[in-house]
């Protein structure tokens, strides 16, 4: 009776321990899959679409223009359901079986995972697919490839990253607003030395120093795409940023963080748009955000040494088609009409993010014009760096921003050790299938 | 267990043979569903419930844990082959899962007895309230009911580098400030949950401080026991129950913390500082796509957690048994 019981209050702990642990086993079962046939079948299909109020905007007018011409092939479409990240949920949705045709949002960083799950078409098996990428997109579409060789994502639109600063505070620091100081690492760090001094801005830059994998593509990586010449994290398999121009950047922001010129804490907000920080990082996105709140200013992002077209962080988000999709004909005539000319150039009016074709600012010259504040992320739009596509990609990104924030961030370690360690691992799960 | 006590002992002046067979053929239909058959529909939706949602998933995190499993799309056919103890070695030998287990200690070491104290404290104090007795209740289990999304910005005002709290310290502050300071971020993170749970606690030890008779309190008092001696000699031994229940809670929620370092610490900083052992599955399982990996550090922590509530229940438990 004794040992009975004690298994019993055995039992309602480990029942309780369970119920905490959240060890929720995520089995198949739900129908689904791919068929060869799949890829000419034409009827309704599902699309999401990003939450991005702009965004929301052009998708309803995008799949109202389709379906008052496609009755017989109608779009079903909704905003991404909830969840911690768009990325998260549609992996969730692969495994699960009930992922939609085409997902308009999604991330690049992602997709050597969805790949691997089993959940993505390639584009390459439609008889177009890979030409009409190349025509749209031109070589910046390579480095959207695969390791097979194929084409799992259509390159959508990037919201190239440039260093925004607050004109007004600027001013305050008796900077010279007009022509900010700002066209190498030295001349930023000097700037951002005398915006702090001054007492102008508590931060001179804010970038946040939280260990999500991601955050390094708002700080260290627009820096390096520029001081490299537009080198990705990894080529050929191999880590890039444990070089000269690699551990330049890290200098550089340690620097910034043992000045206190930048803040080693979260912020719950944008620091920038409420002045916390007089400099930020971001995409062509950030110029409604900042309308009416922020008198600010843009300049490419420096490197070491002063250039006239440097490369930066795309920030892109492109479309896929995953496999649950039965009606891949009709998806792919959709990719292809929501890429048109015609809806790049609804994108571009309603968002402000850059559609990714070949000779942006000549196609949408009118548009440029008219929005001349957006014409700067045109030109850089076509010298953009994206996250590799390789194995493990997330984990990737994750050892590096480990490395980064014990190095750079909170000084816990050597540049030089911290780099040199996380690009071995990195060159390991590079080299995993 | 009813089964066998029913077959065992023959009913007097029972002669065996077919009579008896006949006699005993009902009862056994009958005991095999129970002495009360109805109860088995009643109790049907929670076992399901159990089963489905915490036996199976248990199961099949236990069956990951020991092969080189990743999630796929239903008709996707891939190898899942048997590992062994590589997931278990691969995530023992990592020092961020080192360090979490680590960071969980510290947090427990401070979470656990601060929450089991301040509960009894208040939950007592509380009951001797006679005006606002609502208003304070009240006051104490909203931060419970708040999710942690919101209250953190509260706690971000006060523990921030120019914060409340610093402000008030001013010299003494420390530097780095709390949430930046290795020393000092998860201590803060044990701090906010305690805070943030007390007022579920309190609600325990409310529902056991009302099965103490007061004739106790004043047999005590008649006896000149002041209010010290009847809280430690009645009050303590008189909630005993509800002090497990309350050490075994907090333990393995706090054990599987979250949200706070999340959010509160930008995700388990500084330079993992605050990291927990849950944080990092999500990392592994969710976000990297080694399930496999999330699951063997899962049926870990369940084995740690199911070790420490045990002992704890030794400890706290006492004679009670």
């Amino acid at each position: 009776m004794k040992r009975f019981s004690i298994a019993t209050r055995v039992l309602s702990v480990a029942a309780l321990t369970i119920m905490g642990a959240g060890l929720a086993g995520c089995g198949g079962g739900a129908s689904g899959g791919t068929a060869d046939s799949a890829t000419t079948a034409k009827g309704p299909i599902k699309i999401w679409y990003s939450n991005n109020e702009f965004e929301v905007k052009w998708g309803k007018a995008m799949v109202e223009s389709w379906n008052s011409a496609h009755p017989d092939q109608k779009i079903d479409a909704q905003q991404i359901p909830a969840g911690k990240s768009s990325e998260e949920v549609i992996g969730a949705a692969i495994t699960a079986g009930n992922a939609p045709c085409l997902v308009f949002n999604t991330a690049p960083v992602a997709v050597p995972q969805f790949q691997k799950q089993g959940g993505l078409v390639p584009l390459d098996s439609f008889p177009d697919g890979a030409q009409y990428i190349k025509d749209r997109t031109g070589d910046l579409a390579d480095q959207y490839k695969s390791g097979d060789g194929k084409m799992y994502q259509l390159p959508w639109k990037s919201n190239p990253v440039v260093l925004f600063y607050n004109k007004d505070l600027f001013t305050k620091a008796g900077l010279d607003a007009a022509h900010p100081k700002l066209g190498t690492q030295a001349e930023f760090l000097d700037t951002a030395r005398t915006l702090v001094k001054s007492g102008a801005a508590a931060n001179a830059v804010w970038p946040s120093p939280a260990s999500d994998f991601f955050q390094s593509w708002f700080d260290f990586y627009p820096f390096y795409a520029a001081n490299s010449g537009g080198a990705p994290l990894v080529k050929d398999g191999k880590a890039t940023f444990d070089s000269d121009q690699g551990k330049q950047v890290a200098t550089m922001f340690q620097t910034l963080y043992k000045e206190n010129l930048a803040s080693k804490e979260v912020y719950q907000g944008d620091s920038f748009a409420e002045g916390k920080a007089a400099m930020s990082l971001a995409g062509p996105w950030a110029i409604a955000a900042y309308k009416n709140k922020v008198n600010w200013g843009a300049v490419p992002v420096p490197a070491a040494q002063a250039q006239t077209e440097g490369s930066t962080f795309s920030d892109a988000k492109n479309v896929a088609m995953y496999s649950a999709c039965e009606n891949q004909g009709t998806a792919w005539e959709v990719m292809k009409f929501a890429t048109s000319k015609e809806q790049d150039g609804k994108l571009l009016a309603e968002t402000g993010q850059m559609p990714m074709r070949k000779d942006l600012p000549a196609t949408y010259a009118d548009y440029f014009a008219k929005n001349p504040l957006y014409k700067q992320f045109a030109e850089q739009a076509g010298r953009t760096v994206e996250v590799p596509n390789v194995s493990n990609s997330v984990e990737v990104w994750q050892t590096f921003r480990t490395a980064y924030a014990k190095s750079v961030i909170f000084g816990n370690e050597s540049v030089d050790a911290a780099f040199k360690g996380s690009a071995e691992k990195i060159n390991q799960l590079a080299a995993q299938k | 267990m009813s089964l066998r006590s029913a077959e065992g002992v023959p009913a007097a002046g029972d002669t065996g043979g077919r009579a008896g067979d006949r006699r005993t053929a009902p009862r056994k239909r009958k005991n095999f569903l129970g002495r009360q058959p109805l109860g088995l529909l009643f109790s049907a939706p929670y076992v399901i419930y159990v089963l489905g949602v915490l036996a199976f998933p248990l199961g099949y995190a236990v069956y990951m844990s020991f092969h080189d499993f990743f999630f796929t799309a239903p008709k996707v056919k891939v190898d899942r082959p048997f590992v062994g103890l590589e997931n278990y070695i691969t995530v023992l030998t990592d020092p961020a899962v080192q360090r979490s287990f680590a960071n969980i200690g510290i947090f427990l070491l401070i979470n656990v007895p601060l929450t089991v104290g301040l509960s009894l404290v208040l939950a007592n104090a509380l009951n001797r309230v006679t005006k606002l007795k609502t208003f304070f209740r009240v006051s104490y289990y909203v931060p419970y009911v708040t999710a942690s999304v919101a209250v953190v910005g509260v706690w971000l005002f006060l523990f921030q580098q120019n914060g409340l709290v610093n402000s008030v310290l001013g010299p003494l502050a420390p530097n780095p400030s709390w949430l930046v300071n290795s020393w000092l971020a998860m201590p803060t993170v044990a701090l906010f949950v305690t805070w943030k749970q007390l007022g579920f606690f309190i609600l325990l030890y409310l529902a056991a401080l009302q099965n103490i008779p007061e004739e106790l309190y004043e047999s005590a008092s008649v006896d000149g026991g002041n209010k010290w001696v009847q809280f430690w000699n009645i009050t303590v031994p008189g909630v005993r129950s509800a002090s497990v229940l309350v050490t075994l809670l907090a333990t393995i929620t706090g054990a599987n913390l979250f949200t706070e370092p999340y959010l509160l610490t930008g995700g388990g900083g500084p330079d993992g500082a605050s990291t927990s052992p849950v944080f990092l599955m999500y990392q592994m399982g969710i976000l990297q796509g080694n399930p496999d990996l999330a699951a063997a550090l899962g049926v870990v922590l369940v084995i740690g957690v199911l070790l420490i509530a045990l002992i704890q229940k030794r400890l706290v438990g006492g004679k009670e048994d």
